[in-house]
């Protein structure tokens, strides 16, 4: 939860903000953690983002032993 | 003690001498995968015939060539009859071939049922042993040719749907007798990494011999084997090859296999920004319910505090002074109908009301003590003769003159 949302890759990313998003609809959370919550989902929301607008596709190849 | 030694001749012949007084070598029929042709000037036709594990250098003379109704080529596979002998001068056997036939699509197709039947009563198409697809997979072992067009067509689908993901890898041909074992370890190689989350096997596609490697036991079995998902796009839509079927996911093509194992990046672009602005309704959402709740708690004091009180009691007044005015309303009402009634009896009473039934009012016209100078007469005794009078009627008043 606490990660670092720069190093995040795009699964866990997404993830995380399915999980910020269910928590703050559920209502149940003191304000200022829903005002956390919704600063830490739209920095991850920001970082999906940027992960699919920057996105290029990687090629390696196995080196047979 | 050491033997005379034998000239290279001698060894060769002896050699001869055993393969040609074998019965089985004299007329043999192998099968295989042809390579290396070469037709020279004279006609005579030279090849290789290989499987996967070994290899026979074969030659066609051109009689027996101009006989045959195809001339392999490279890549065909065949079945070749003739004899296998040595060749002296080279110190190498060969199989001298007299007939050649393209293996038949009816022997490849028994093999290929045969194949199916066996792997499948051991369980290895059951669909509980179908494991699921990563819906995010971060990289995709990929076993394929590296020039070939459906690696290619993979890259592209990838490119455009998911290029978040990235591509290892693990080269290996997909044609030919030596295919199979190199697709193999190409498939053990790749899911021996910790650093991929599925596999994909692709060839575009082809004749059923060229997609016949996919229909080998050992990459069967290697896919079998796999740690991780595996998922199979050989040749058409048509095409089922023994790989698709123990493979976790047979998709038609390898384009397919690419979308199959990957997300659109416009869906996620469109969902990315879709929770962005569901994060923002639910916070106002959040502070809207907070703010509603503070006011609730505001209501709640305010009905506690004794200005509440005071208040209910002063409406309680109002309403008494409402109803007291009410009360006081009806009173004054009854009041006034009991003054008219009076005022009725009192105008009954009244001198005009006695003249109209015929009485007359006598007053005096001088020795006045009224305004007017008249003064009423209330009896007879009160007049002298000659003293002017008037009559007053209902309707009116004369002048007269008494006796």
């Amino acid at each position: 939860m606490e990660h670092d949302i720069a190093g995040m890759n795009f699964e866990a990313a997404y993830a995380e903000l399915e999980q910020v998003l269910t928590q703050l609809d559920s209502g149940e959370l003191p304000l200022d953690d829903s005002v956390r919550l919704y600063e830490r989902g739209r920095l991850l929301a920001e970082h999906c983002q940027q992960l699919l607008d920057q996105a290029e596709l990687r090629i390696t190849q196995i080196n047979e032993g | 003690m050491l033997e005379s030694p034998l000239s290279i001749t001698d060894v060769t012949l002896y050699i001869n001498d055993l393969f040609q007084t074998d019965d089985r070598l004299q007329s043999v029929w192998v099968m295989g995968e042809v390579s290396n042709m070469k037709r020279a000037a004279s006609g005579h036709c030279y090849f290789t015939l290989k499987d996967g594990a070994a290899e026979l250098t074969c030659v066609l003379f051109r009689s027996d060539a101009q006989r045959q109704s195809l001339i392999p080529r490279d890549g065909d596979s065949v079945v070749a009859h003739g004899a296998i002998k040595v060749y002296v001068q080279r110190g190498s056997y060969q199989l001298y071939v007299d007939r050649v036939r393209p293996v038949g699509v009816g022997d490849l197709y028994a093999q290929f049922e045969q194949l199916k039947a066996k792997l499948e009563s051991e369980g290895l198409f059951d669909p509980e042993r179908k494991r699921p697809l990563p819906s995010f997979p971060r990289t995709i072992g990929v076993v394929t040719s590296a020039d070939a067009a459906a690696f290619q067509d993979v890259l592209n689908v990838l490119r455009r749907r998911f290029p978040l993901v990235q591509v290892l890898l693990a080269p290996t041909l997909v044609q030919g007798s030596d295919a199979p074992p190199l697709i193999r370890r190409a498939i053990q190689a790749i899911d021996a990494r910790d650093d991929i989350d599925v596999i994909l096997i692709c060839r575009g596609g082809g004749s059923l011999e060229d997609l016949w490697a996919f229909n080998d036991e050992g990459v069967a079995r290697a896919i079998a084997a796999a740690r991780h998902p595996v998922i199979s796009g050989v040749g058409h839509e048509t095409d089922f090859t023994i790989a698709d079927f123990v493979a976790d996911l047979r998709a038609p093509t390898p384009s397919a296999a690419a979308e199959l194992l990957t997300p659109d990046i416009e869906d996620l672009r469109y969902h990315v920004a879709r929770m962005r602005r569901q994060l923002a309704d639910a916070v106002t959402a959040a502070v809207g319910r907070k703010r509603s709740a503070l006011d609730d708690e505001r209501r709640a004091l305010r009905n506690a505090s004794p200005l509440v009180s005071i208040r209910a009691l002063r409406q309680r007044i109002d309403e008494y002074t409402g109803r007291m005015t009410r009360a006081e309303r009806a009173h004054l009402h009854l009041m006034r109908a009991n003054l008219r009634g009076k005022m009725a009896a009192l105008s009954a009473a009244s001198p005009d009301a006695i003249l109209k039934r015929g009485y007359v009012m006598v007053r005096r016209t001088d020795g006045t003590n009224r305004a007017d100078g008249t003064e009423r007469v209330n009896s007879a005794a009160a007049l002298r003769p000659g003293e002017r009078v008037r009559l007053h009627f209902h309707d009116g008043e004369r002048g007269a003159t008494i006796d």
